[in-house]
């Protein structure tokens, strides 16, 4: 399975949920399969994906919060997979696409392929983490992480590579976020 | 010396409902006076902190994150590659350890350096005092508000009442 399939995969199941994106291609490839006011694209600011996220599961907390993040991501700020496990926010699910290298930089490896990531939320305190590798069992684990009570992660393995004609995010960061908080009703 | 139980409440009057941060001992009168009124998240890290107020604020929070100054140093890519492009406001109230360069070591460089880099990143900042905190917190309001931007305000040693 590639990366985008998760997005393929899962993008017909959204509703009014709350999606912060990770930066490079989780962005690319979420704004390539489906574009909606409710997607956060976060450019910049690598790490804080999780952080948005949780930020936003706290401050409404009747709505589905979901976070698509990347291996290096989680990497760079594993401290916040502490925090949300000691939050323990109910509405939100933590997804990490992990292909195992930082794609968007030319695919130097990172150190996911020995550090089982969905072991480190489940110790940290997450209610259930759950693997995947293969696109058919995708979403149905999804949907449990939806029934149960959050925070739910869910760690998806992934190939490395992605199509090069995959565009940039062409909102302005000012769009994105205008978009996203009318799709909050703030 | 301003009271940390009026600073707050002077806060919540502005509509601030939402605090997090990495603690000092300099604002250790101020997270003690949020944990026993509206709550204090603790972060592990005060770029995570700026991550969970952009969150916050853009599903209709007021955030305001505690730091001391050398936080900034971890979250400069945060404030530069975040809130300053997306437009994403927070009222930082960072304490100024190695003020005046009579401190510890470790805070000697970045207590010269703080007000400079806040002036080279764009970010708008002043120094609290006692005389100006009414002042001050209708400009972060107005900061926050209109131009849709952190506003840090600066917190030497003493102004607060400290709990340790």
């Amino acid at each position: 399975m590639k990366g985008i399939e998760v997005f393929q995969e899962l993008a017909p199941l959204l509703a009014d949920e709350a999606v912060v994106l990770a930066n490079g291609f989780i962005s690319r490839e979420c704004f390539q399969v489906l574009d909606r006011p409710g997607n956060f694209y976060m450019i910049g600011s690598m790490g804080l994906a999780s952080s948005i996220g949780l930020g936003v599961a706290l401050a409404q907390p009747e709505r589905r919060t979901l976070i698509f993040d990347g291996d290096g991501n989680v990497l760079m700020a594993m401290g916040t997979l502490a925090m949300i496990a000691a939050c323990a926010p109910k509405n939100l699910i933590h997804i990490v696409i992990d292909n195992e290298v930082y794609e968007s930089t030319g695919s130097q490896r990172t150190i996911s392929n020995v550090v089982p990531l969905e072991s480190v939320a489940l110790s940290c305190g997450y209610r259930q983490a759950l693997r995947v590798t293969q696109r058919d069992a995708l979403k149905s684990a999804y949907e449990s992480l939806c029934q149960a009570e959050g925070p739910g992660f869910l760690l998806v393995k992934v190939e490395p590579g992605f199509d090069p004609a995959t565009g940039r995010v062409t909102h302005t960061p000012e769009e994105i976020r205008n978009r996203f908080m009318n799709s909050l009703k703030v | 010396m301003l009271s940390s139980k009026t600073f707050i409440e002077k806060l919540h009057g502005h509509g601030f409902d939402f605090f997090t941060g990495v603690p000092c001992s300099l604002l250790s009168g101020l997270i003690s006076s949020l944990e026993e009124s509206s709550g204090y998240l603790p972060s592990v890290r005060e770029d995570a902190a700026v991550g969970l107020c952009a969150g916050a604020f853009m599903a209709g929070k007021q955030p305001v994150l505690l730091m001391q100054n050398s936080g900034l140093g971890y979250s400069l890519n945060a404030f530069t590659s975040l809130n300053l492009i997306y437009g994403l406001p927070v009222l930082v109230i960072m304490s100024w350890r190695g003020c005046g360069g009579n401190d510890a070591p470790e805070h000697i460089i970045m207590g010269a350096v703080n007000e400079k880099l806040l002036a080279t990143a764009g970010m708008d900042h002043d120094v609290l005092t006692r005389d100006n905190v009414d002042a001050l917190l209708v400009q972060a309001v107005d900061q926050i508000k209109n131009k849709k931007l952190p506003y840090t305000l600066l917190v030497k040693k003493g102004l607060f009442d400290e709990r340790h």
